[in-house]
């Protein structure tokens, strides 16, 4: 697959127009101080000399009554990150609605029967439900009760707490009653304050969930698998089966996965992740915590991957085949890259007739609303227009501006563990001379572009968007295509423009992989030449003339 | 198995809530409130709680659900959300411009206490509420009743904040739905329509949760009864409310603040809650059944009749919201099905038990009813033994492959299919549209599991 190319000149990126004045004409239905603050996070691209890119405002507080796409912390840590593992029975402590809405929601896929136990709590809902009487006087007696019993019914080999908004508030100390109880039952018990008003958005929860599972499970299981080439996976969800296709290509390549964070994931496989050789991070916003920590404690490095795109995908492959420098894993890599390959450009060349030059905006999630851009510009797509849901500056501009980001006070609540190499485990999986030497042959470390420095000058970018400037958007640009969650879908669509979902991928999918990038050329072909988007005029809209009277004259 | 942790032995649970046959206040409070002309809800809580009721409330009607948040975070749930709501107010009306905004709270601000009513008042007094607009609240906390109870809660707000009293009294009369779905609220005032009767209906998602497609997308659309109705209901006839659970609190509310006299009804599902309906309409308004609701109620009757031999003695297994459960039941046993198992969510109370129970009384098979229950209960009674149908939200669908049982989708929330927004479940029609979808499931099972030489072609 040849690179496409990309459009630098300011000019035709926007569809001609100053992306300046569309900002300004954004802004201005605003009150002022609330312009000023948006006005930070909508910033044109521009990209200098170095690569550097202008510095956009994020990971900041979503201004009340603006609408936006955000969810809260708690959603951050037992919707996203947690809620893919099929053997740990997750008990929401609070009101029933946390528990209730992430239930079964993400569609996180898992294969039940790849554990020996079989276990598998994704279809289940568990929660303390809790009533006023715990609000006054406390809910840990029930929460106590509440993990008993779910000893008793379902003896799961790990139990884990999530903690809501009003648990903080009255004080119930989770962590204190999930120690009681790990002693009580000689099962792994542990909790996560991830109550919904901590942090700006996911975000926080993300950290949160990293964080514990480093503390309570990283580390428990040494035992060194068998297998070539050991890595982890990190920050994929197996949405519609993802990393099911990702898995598929790592077996063809004989590449060893231990463990995914947390994609078609059993507690188990994090237990052992940390005697991996290497760490593979595809989501960098929600799961980058647990790879710094790896390489600290453990020794493994970590570098960024992207399956979504066939030619990231094979890029992803080739950097880990050079990772572990041997011949016969990079011929492999090359064989299985020259065997899908053809198929998936088969399918490239026959929709890319009808996408080329249509245009897309993105606005989702940490890190989807930068790897799809791979499939649109593999589909000879533009994309106007992207941003994230709840990423940070990192996410935009790379890791290089990570010195220059300021702490605030909604992320120093947030807990940093203080890591340091473990006496007995530590393992440098690579020398500090080999490391530098791999660097400089073009494969880095600890190292994340961010989305910005791959996006044309002059496209907008635009972080935490308001529904008032998605509406914006779409009626001065009518893309071709808009891509966001759920709650944008439908006011996106009743404008006659097709809306696709980057979280739930529709109910469709997998769209990672060789296999995935196939769905993907599909499903947007479809949906931007699709008729029904003609439909909206009846025939006597399009011609009101009346051709005859109804009566004789 | 997808439940496959699920036995038949039951173990008492009195902490854990596994499966939930209900979820919390606020999204009803939200749903409600999307009801009224012009309205953008609002939540007073974290980001995550108008989040998670957005993206409910949209898979269910596959339409734009919009709302606001304060947004609180750490520092405004140690302070209180004062500055949130107030900032949020202003910006609500300077962006999104709507006639009304309905705040309701969440378990966090009733935990820390904010006092609704004095924000709102702060806000008028600084000027950002402006003329002609309205800030209305109610309190959901999340930890008490459910959805239904937010629903319930949100239309009293309605009475609360607009209902005037005046005499003389109009000739309309107030008609409050129930958390049913648009296309029921739509049906209701077909059927008082036809009657002749002039009606004030609230709250009224019609036309705004089941829209068209015009090539333009209206935050606002042309549904939801307006605050004028809204003031007016006070000096209504009277009002009839449909669904003690839903409905009950408002239709009280109305009778002691304007002296409006209500009748609480059961939800008009099936033949004879629809006649108690009719006949209640007729009575309170003095007009005559129009020959074209008896032609509708002699269809129904006709299709039970020629069909009865299909439902009598099914087992059904049935999970649902307060007033839809009872409505149901009373419909199932009316037509000779056998509902056994009954579980709501919603702790409906002893009186609404013995409802249930008395509902029932003639049902020749052992009964089970959980009042509050959960789904996994429900799933355990199965498999000591099973049922013939299965009716309830979409997470019941788990349960019905795991067990292979028909399955109707009635309730909330239904995340999979579509046609509830469009097609009413209530009136004399929406008992036909039931029986259809009844006899659909229990016949292509038969069809499905009976033998090459016993396959019927005429049914």
């Amino acid at each position: 697959m040849a690179e496409p190319a990309r459009s630098n000149t300011i000019e035709n990126v926007l569809d001609g127009l100053n992306p300046e004045s569309v900002k300004t004409e954004m802004l201005s239905r605003y009150p002022t101080k609330v312009a000023r603050k948006r006005a930070k996070q909508v910033v044109v691209n521009r990209i200098g000399p170095d690569g550097e890119v202008p510095v956009i405002g994020s990971n900041i507080r979503t201004v009340p009554g603006l609408i936006g796409q955000r969810g809260c912390c708690y959603a951050g840590c037992k919707g996203v990150v947690l809620g893919p593992t099929r053997d740990i029975v997750n008990i929401t402590h609070g009101p029933i609605g946390c528990g209730f809405y992430s239930w079964l929601t993400r569609r996180n896929q898992t294969d039940a029967d790849a554990s020996t136990d079989g276990h598998n709590f994704m279809p289940y809902c568990f929660s303390t439900d809790m009533q006023d009487e715990e609000i006054i006087f406390g809910g840990e007696k029930k929460l106590r009760e509440a993990i008993q019993e779910a000893y008793d019914n379902f003896t799961p080999k790990a139990i884990a707490v999530f903690a809501t908004c009003p648990v903080g508030l009255i004080g119930d100390d989770v962590h204190a009653v999930c120690r009681e109880m790990k002693d009580k039952l000689g099962i792994n018990v542990f909790g996560f304050s991830c109550e919904g008003y901590k942090g700006v958005s996911q975000s926080a929860g993300h950290h949160i969930a990293n964080n514990q599972i480093f503390k309570h499970v990283v580390g428990l299981d040494d035992t060194v698998q068998q297998g070539d080439y050991k890595i982890n996976l990190l920050g994929e969800y197996n949405i519609g089966g993802d990393a099911f296709e990702i898995e598929r290509i790592f077996e063809k390549c004989g590449i060893t996965l231990v463990a995914t964070y947390s994609g078609n994931s059993s507690i188990d496989q994090f237990a052992n992740s940390h005697t991996a050789d290497l760490n593979l991070i595809m989501c960098h916003r929600s799961i980058n915590y647990v790879a710094e920590m790896m390489e600290k404690k453990y020794g493994l490095p970590w570098i960024k991957v992207n399956f979504i795109g066939a030619r990231a995908t094979a890029e992803s492959l080739r950097k880990i085949a050079r990772y572990f420098e041997d011949p016969a894993l990079i011929e492999r890599v090359e064989a299985v890259i020259a065997e899908e390959m053809p198929a998936v450009e088969a399918v490239r060349s026959e929709t890319l007739p009808r996408t080329e030059g249509k245009r897309a905006m993105l606005f989702v999630g940490g890190s989807r609303a930068h790897h799809y851009q791979e499939l649109f510009r593999e589909l000879g797509m533009k994309v106007l227009s992207a941003g994230y849901e709840f990423a940070h500056r990192d996410d935009y501009e790379g890791r290089r501006v990570l010195p220059s980001i300021k702490v605030d006070a909604d992320s120093r609540n947030i807990e940093e563990l203080e890591v340091e190499q473990d006496p007995t485990r530590y393992r440098p999986r690579k020398s500090p001379d080999k490391i530098k030497q791999l660097t400089e042959a073009g494969l880095p470390f600890s190292e994340y572009e961010g989305m910005m420095p791959e996006m044309p000058d002059g496209t907008l970018v635009i972080d935490d968007i308001s529904q008032h400037e998605s509406d914006i958007m779409i009626e001065t640009f009518k893309p071709d295509i808009f891509c966001a969650g759920i709650k944008e879908k439908y006011a996106v669509q009743k404008q006659g423009i097709p809306m696709k979902q980057l979280h739930s991928y529709d109910y469709g999918g997998p769209y990672a992989g060789f296999r995935g990038a196939m769905n993907f050329y599909r499903e947007i072909d479809r949906m931007v030449n699709s008729r029904v988007w003609n439909y909206l005029k009846a025939p006597w809209q399009e011609s009101p003339e009346l051709a005859a009277t109804y009566a004789w004259d | 198995m997808l439940l496959r942790h699920t036995t038949e032995t039951i173990r008492e649970r009195k902490a854990l809530t596994v499966n939930p046959a209900k979820t919390c206040q606020p999204i009803g409070a939200m749903y409600a409130a999307l009801g009224i002309h012009g309205c953008l809800p609002h939540s007073h809580g974290s980001q995550g709680c108008y989040a998670y009721h957005r993206s409910t409330l949209t898979r269910h009607y596959k339409e734009p659900v919009m709302a606001a948040t304060s947004a609180f975070t750490e520092g405004a749930s140690v302070f209180g959300g004062q500055a949130n709501l107030l900032q949020a107010i202003d910006n609500i009306f300077t962006v999104y411009d709507p006639e009304v905004i309905a705040v309701h709270t969440t378990c966090l601000s009733e935990t820390i206490g904010d006092d609704i009513p004095q924000i709102i008042g702060k806000a008028k007094a600084d000027g950002k509420i402006p003329d002609g607009k309205y800030v209305i609240h109610t309190n959901t906390p999340s930890y008490v009743g459910s959805h239904v109870t937010g629903f319930a809660n949100m239309t009293k707000s309605m009475v609360d904040y607009f209902a005037e009293p005046s005499i003389p009294r109009g000739k309309q009369i107030n008609l409050i739905p129930g958390f049913v779905e648009p296309a029921d609220m739509e049906e209701i005032k077909r059927i008082t329509s036809v009657m002749g009767i002039e009606t004030i209906l609230f709250p009224d998602t019609a036309r705004v949760l089941n829209g068209p497609m015009t090539g333009t997308y209206r935050m606002y659309p042309e549904g939801g009864v307006t605050i004028e109705e809204l003031k007016r209901t006070g000096g209504g006839m009277a009002t009839v409310a449909l669904g003690q659970a839903a409905s009950g609190a408002a239709a009280r509310a109305l009778d002691v603040k304007c002296k409006t006299p209500c009748h609480i009804l059961d939800l008009p599902i099936g033949l004879h809650a629809t006649d108690r309906f009719v006949d209640t309409l007729r009575r309170v308004a003095g007009v005559n059944v129009p020959e074209c609701l008896e032609f509708e109620r002699g269809q129904l009757l006709d299709v039970i009749a020629d069909m009865h031999q299909y439902f009598h003695g099914k087992r059904v297994g049935l999970v649902g919201d307060p007033d839809q459960l009872l409505a149901l039941t009373r419909f199932l046993v009316s037509i000779d099905m056998h509902p056994v198992y009954l579980v709501t969510g919603t702790p409906a109370g002893k009186k609404f038990k013995s409802a249930l129970r008395e509902a029932v009384k003639d049902v020749p098979a052992e009964v089970k009813i959980q009042v509050p229950g959960d789904m996994f209960l429900f799933h355990q009674w199965i498999k000591q033994q099973p049922v013939d149908l299965l009716i309830g939200n979409t997470y019941l669908k788990y349960i019905a492959r795991d067990e292979d049982i028909p399955f109707i989708r009635h309730g909330f929330p239904i995340l999979d299919r579509v046609g509830h927004s469009y097609f009413p479940t209530l009136g004399y029609r929406g008992g036909m549209r039931l029986l259809e979808k009844f006899l659909d499931a229990l016949l292509d099972r038969k069809d499905r599991d009976s033998t090459e030489s016993g396959f019927e072609l005429v049914m």
